[in-house]
């Protein structure tokens, strides 16, 4: 679904992405773990359009989306849930989900109903402003964003990051839920141990380059990834 | 005649011409939110609409000067920010603001340039121009209209940001850029609604604050810009509300000022004339600094620290 060949990205003046390819098939989870500034961000803002590729191409369905502005990637069917959560937090819930699909031109009652059947919680406080939600609901309301826009290729970056670890385990029962409901997930990671449980497919990348790349079960017991990333 | 009825003609105009700043106050307030930029050619895209107004209105009837002014006024706003603004988007801020004053200095200078810095007299507006009596006041009928107007016009506004699509990107977009962006938000379509928006309420606004003036010069539109700017940050920079209620403050205290030797003398607290009216420009920057020390954040304005 989506085909990565030999992108780079410069980010503040070095090389943050240096020639990496990977692909990430339709139905499937795939992670990318790796330490801090191994240049995942990167890859996923690159993707989604907030950041211009020096080179390589990025193909999604067949098509090259390299370079094109965010709105034109977002009504393609891809969309990013950015790190830390990133909420408008004087929208209310249900503004925030509305803005989800702001490039839909239908009303989106339907999927409305299914952002709140997967998060009931948000349904409860859909009239309260976003910056009273505890983290973990922001969390939720964060990916029941990103599904407004009905995406074929959800990217998420980081959803585990400063949640306690009873959240953390909701979150990817959630993830593993959208994605059994027909949405491919490209996520990243330093809570490796839970990806690697959740992902069909997994890459490591270190300093811009992907240096191993396996089914996530397979990289739980490689030794060199237990010793960098599980501890 | 009581002291009442002395007052009365300072208040009206007071409100008159605080809705004339408020209206210019939005402006600096919205592309503020949106940009974090204080647009300093704000205030000569007001006096722009003016002169505008005086050249249109020499060859065509009012009833289509009038209209034109808007349209070309609106074009102007969105042309300064596609060509001054919007390339340097990515650029420190301070870069921006200087292509502001940049900008306000080629619109004052082009003023001077085909005015040769006269006064060109400004074309009588029929019926908002006439004379009508209010409680015993005569004043001119735009006096009352300004404020009626202005409320008119920032209901439709409020109704826009809360209640439409376009609104609600503009809110998100003054809050984060890049997640709006995500959201397929067209960033740069929401600021130029913005100074759309900005530009036709400063070309209303010029035509209600001429009309009580002889006349425009290339500097007419510096001190009401500023003081439309001291509104702004008066009632929280930002703020449509804060704004508004900014532009009325001001412009009721400066009329009241204007009018305090009339007032004290007639109420027998004063012998002769002390020449205060001199100070009320002087009242609206010392308000300025107040605010600037006190409460820099204004009325309505966003909290410098939040919980996210």
């Amino acid at each position: 679904m989506l085909q990565i060949e030999g992108l780079r990205v410069n980010y503040g003046g070095i090389e943050a992405v240096k020639g990496i390819s990977l692909e990430v098939p339709e139905g499937e989870i795939v992670t990318l773990i790796g330490a801090n500034g191994a240049g995942k961000s990167t890859i996923l803002r690159t993707v989604a359009g907030l950041v211009k590729p020096a080179g390589g191409s990025i193909r999604f369905q067949g098509e090259e989306i390299a370079g094109l502005t965010p709105d034109r990637i977002v009504s393609r069917g891809i969309t990013l849930v950015p790190e830390g959560r990133r909420v408008f937090p004087d929208l209310t819930v249900l503004e925030n989900l509305k803005i989800g699909a702001y490039l839909r031109k239908d009303k989106p009652y339907k999927d409305l109903e299914w952002v709140y059947e997967l998060f009931p919680r948000l349904d409860e406080r859909s009239w309260q402003t976003a910056g009273t939600l505890s983290g973990g609901e922001q969390q939720m309301l964060a990916l029941g964003r990103a599904l407004m826009s009905r995406p074929k290729l959800m990217m998420m970056d980081e959803p585990s990051l400063g949640l306690a670890p009873i959240i953390v385990k909701g979150i990817f029962d959630i993830i593993r839920e959208i994605n059994r409901q027909g949405v491919t997930i490209l996520l990243i990671e330093q809570n490796a141990n839970m990806a690697l449980h959740t992902a069909s497919t997994a890459y490591v990348l270190e300093t811009g380059r992907l240096t191993i790349k396996g089914a996530g079960k397979d990289l739980l017991n490689d030794e060199a990834v237990r010793k960098a990333y599980l501890g | 005649m009581g002291l009442f009825d002395v007052i009365l003609p300072y208040i009206l105009s007071g409100i008159s011409v605080g809705g004339q700043y408020a209206l210019i106050a939005i402006g600096y307030s919205m592309v503020y939110g949106i940009l974090r930029l204080i647009n300093f050619a704000h205030g000569d895209v007001f006096m722009v609409a003016g002169l505008m107004m005086v050249y249109l209105a020499a060859s065509l009837p009012i009833y289509l000067a009038a209209p034109l002014v808007v349209v070309l006024t609106v074009a102007l706003g969105f042309l300064i920010e596609r060509a001054a603004y919007k390339p340097l988007r990515s650029a420190p801020r301070m870069s921006v603001m200087i292509s502001a004053i940049g900008v306000s200095y080629l619109l004052q200078n082009m003023a001077l340039y085909i005015t040769g810095g006269l006064n060109k007299n400004y074309p009588v507006i029929p019926w908002i121009s006439d004379s009508i009596t209010v409680l015993g006041a005569t004043t001119k009928r735009v006096t009352v209209i300004t404020p009626v107007l202005m409320i008119l016009l920032v209901i439709a506004l409020m109704l826009l940001i809360n209640k439409t699509k376009m609104g609600m990107a503009m809110r998100a977009a003054s809050r984060d850029f890049e997640t709006s962006q995500l959201m397929g938000v067209k960033l740069n379509s929401v600021i130029s609604v913005t100074f759309v928006i900005g530009s036709f309420l400063a070309a209303i606004a010029s035509m209600l604050f001429f009309s009580n003036y002889p006349g425009v010069i290339p500097a007419a539109g510096a001190m009401p810009g500023l003081k439309a700017f001291v509104a702004a940050v008066f009632g929280g920079i930002g703020s449509v509300a804060g704004a508004v209620l900014g532009g009325l403050l001001i412009g009721v205290c400066e009329s009241i000022i204007k009018g305090m030797d009339t007032i004290l003398v007639h109420s027998g607290a004063l012998q002769s004339p002390l020449e205060l009216a001199t100070f009320s420009d002087a009242f609206t920057f010392i308000l300025l600094i107040v605010i600037l020390v006190f409460k820099p954040t204004g009325l309505f304005g966003e909290k410098a620290t939040e919980k996210v």
